[in-house]
């Protein structure tokens, strides 16, 4: 199988759909089918083919980590979107709303951000296109990734702190969201991951397949077999991992997506509604969302990309939990072995294959190094002393 | 788009076409000639929020929506955030809420407001007849639009829940119609481009969705979100047949008004509908 487009309702099997406020019926409506026109409309491609070169770096390339590998005993390769521009796969995503925003005539752009990666390629973005961006960040987010926030300020965004809640990822869609119900006339949620309502989940995971179809051909030059044994990645909303995944779904490549312990929707959720989609979701007994814990706020999300949910009930995918110990230990061995400073978010990947090394033995392991860690450099500094 | 949602198992069934008791109710009270007010009132807020919806029934709301209180109110501004917060601090849930409603007799009909998760994780049928028992006739679930509301109101209608729907200003005129058709209870005319809370002025917004609603329908059509005090409501129900005020009044019940004080505020509005 490839992956599919979602249902009319926006479904994947029972998970997805549109459940945000009556005001933003239209605007999503609107947006399915702009984004629908532009990505059958090869002018549009090219434009973002172009900035994703031009601008952002690509193609990155795959890393073969030949010290890690030895002391695994796993062949481990990344996929190096660390080096796009921004410093993260967000930029490949960014950059196609951006330009459908654009295309829609919409002058300001807001987003919600967790680790601040995505708000700062959303703010790249904006600042490249001449567009407003406010950017919505969790109070308790804003002090872990101050240098973030800054940087945000820098390129012209105005951040915001989500005050209510748990003051974290959760917390900043939820402002996002309310902003937009507000100003939908003349702005677009530049929304961070494939989760929210249809067409979101879809059209950001069709800005990210750029992963998934580049990894595959530069496997196959790389690789005896053309396809690694495993694919894997970290997964909170669940972007990067389903943009790698994209490139596999049709391959016998087991895919393993990597949650934290603290925010594991798919291992520790139940089906529930919340952010305008159906997925698991972590929930206490009457349904009300739990908070999530994670040392990486870029995974401190109770819920998951429906798709996610889908690839895991029909058993394609499978979802591993990793604890914050065990990202830290990865976060370390990277950065020794291979000089590599990984952010705290793949750095779980990473730290899966560290943990299940004896299970991987020999195998080849095609892990999506998402993000650059210097963003976490100064927490790690507090926590390592 | 509606056939394929059938075959996907979200047919959206036909609202009957008789009214329900609630919008009987509403109903009667229009067709007398008087403008319809609905208070807002968060469930579970402070040990004392019976004494409030008796208070506010007494001062003359037509009705009365509970507000369940849910973890993530997207479609709530800061004062409603912040007594959802309140409330679930103090261990409120939809078994508390409507535990403790089924004991209030406020002697208006009462409808419930709150997330669709909430109605999801209980379980559709089960949410809805509790709703039932606890004296409850209609639903508003802000976050559950005319295309996804199919599996809950096959669930609601049999067991006497009206859904009220909410008719947004960004609506398209072939969408109005849709939304209208699936409404019960009254018809919610979202005032404003925004989400709850209280604004200075009456939006110009609040008065041409009420024509808009008003052209198309005999239902109740009241407006709510950013009606904000007496006077406000006055001037909307100059087109409306009523109004729906929730901000304006848990301002005062957070500050620590208490009954007296939320009594004393709808009466205030009450009195400035009966004079337009």
């Amino acid at each position: 199988m490839s992956l599919s487009e979602p249902s009319a309702s926006g479904r994947f099997g029972e998970f997805g759909g549109r459940y945000v406020p009556e005001t933003l019926v239209p605007a999503c409506q609107e947006l399915e089918a702009a984004f629908r026109d532009a990505w059958a409309d090869q002018t549009f491609r090219d434009e973002l083919d172009a900035l994703l070169a031009d601008y952002a770096g690509r193609p990155s390339p795959i890393t073969e980590c030949h010290r890690l590998s030895e002391e695994l005993g796993v062949r481990v390769l990344l996929k190096r979107e660390d080096l796009n521009h921004t410093g993260s796969h967000k930029i490949n995503n960014v950059l196609g709303q951006a330009l459908l925003a654009k295309r829609m005539g919409k002058t300001r752009l807001v987003a919600e951000t967790g680790a601040g990666q995505h708000g700062v390629a959303s703010a790249t973005a904006a600042a490249l296109m001449g567009m407003e961006c406010k950017v919505f960040m969790g109070e308790v987010d804003m002090e872990r990734q101050a240098l973030n926030v800054f940087r945000m300020k820098l390129l012209g965004a105005e951040v915001v702190p989500a005050m209510s809640g748990s003051r974290t990822l959760k917390d900043a869609v939820n402002e996002a969201m309310r902003d937009w119900v507000a100003t939908v006339e003349n702005t677009h949620y530049c929304l961070g991951s494939v989760m929210g309502p249809h067409p979101y989940p879809w059209m950001v995971r069709e800005f990210h397949t750029v992963i998934g179809k580049e990894s595959r051909e530069q496997c196959a030059k790389l690789l005896e077999n053309e396809i690694p044994d495993v694919v894997t990645a970290c997964v909170g909303g669940g972007s990067n991992a389903i943009g790698i995944f994209s490139g596999f779904a049709d391959t016998t490549a087991e895919l393993v997506g990597v949650e934290p312990a603290g925010g594991a929707a798919v291992g520790r959720g139940v089906p529930g509604v919340v952010h305008g989609m159906k997925s698991y979701l972590m929930q206490d007994e009457f349904g009300q969302v739990q908070e999530a814990h994670s040392i990486s706020a870029g995974l401190d999300y109770p819920g998951v990309g429906p798709e996610h949910s889908h690839l895991s009930s029909i058993g394609r995918a499978r979802y591993e939990q990793v604890t914050d110990a065990e990202v830290i230990e990865a976060f370390q061995l990277l950065s020794r072995t291979e000089g590599i400073i990984p952010a705290l978010e793949p750095a779980h990947a990473l730290a899966w294959v560290i943990r299940d090394r004896a299970k991987l033995a020999g195998k080849t392991v095609l892990l999506n190094m998402s993000g650059r860690g210097d963003k976490d450099v100064a927490q790690m500094m507090e926590i390592l002393g | 788009m509606s056939a394929s949602l059938a075959d996907e198992g979200l047919v959206i069934p036909d609202a009957p076409t008789e009214p329900g008791e609630f919008e009987r109710s509403l109903r009667l009270l229009r067709d007398n000639g008087r403008k319809l007010l609905v208070a807002y009132v968060t469930g579970g807020l402070h040990d004392e929020w019976p004494d409030v919806v008796r208070a506010v029934a007494d001062a003359g709301a037509d009705a009365i929506e509970i507000g369940i209180p849910f973890s993530d109110p997207v479609m709530d501004g800061p004062i409603i955030q912040e007594a959802s917060e309140l409330a679930l601090r103090d261990g409120a849930s939809p078994v508390t809420v409507l535990d403790t409603l089924r004991t209030i007799d406020a002697g208006v009909p009462l409808a419930v407001m709150t997330y669709y998760n909430l109605a999801f994780h209980m379980g559709h049928e089960r949410f809805a007849a509790s709703l039932h028992e606890a004296g409850v006739r209609a639903a508003i679930l802000p976050d559950l639009p005319l295309e996804e509301v199919g599996p809950w109101a096959t669930a609601a209608d049999p067991a006497g829940i009206e859904t009220v729907m909410l008719a947004a200003p960004t609506a398209p005129d072939e969408r109005l119609p849709r939304v209208v058709a699936r409404s019960r209870g009254f018809v919610y005319a979202v005032g404003l481009l925004g989400v709850t809370g209280e604004r200075d002025a009456l939006a110009a917004s609040s008065l041409v969705i009420a024509r808009r609603l008003k052209a198309i329908t005999d239902k109740p059509v009241l407006v709510g979100v950013g009606v904000s005090n007496a006077q406000q409501a006055a001037e909307v129900s100059q087109v409306a047949d009523g109004c729906v005020i929730g901000s304006a009044l848990m301002r005062r019940v957070v500050a620590g008004e208490g009954p007296a004080g939320a009594g004393a505020f709808i009466a205030e509005v009450r009195a400035a509908l009966d004079a337009s």
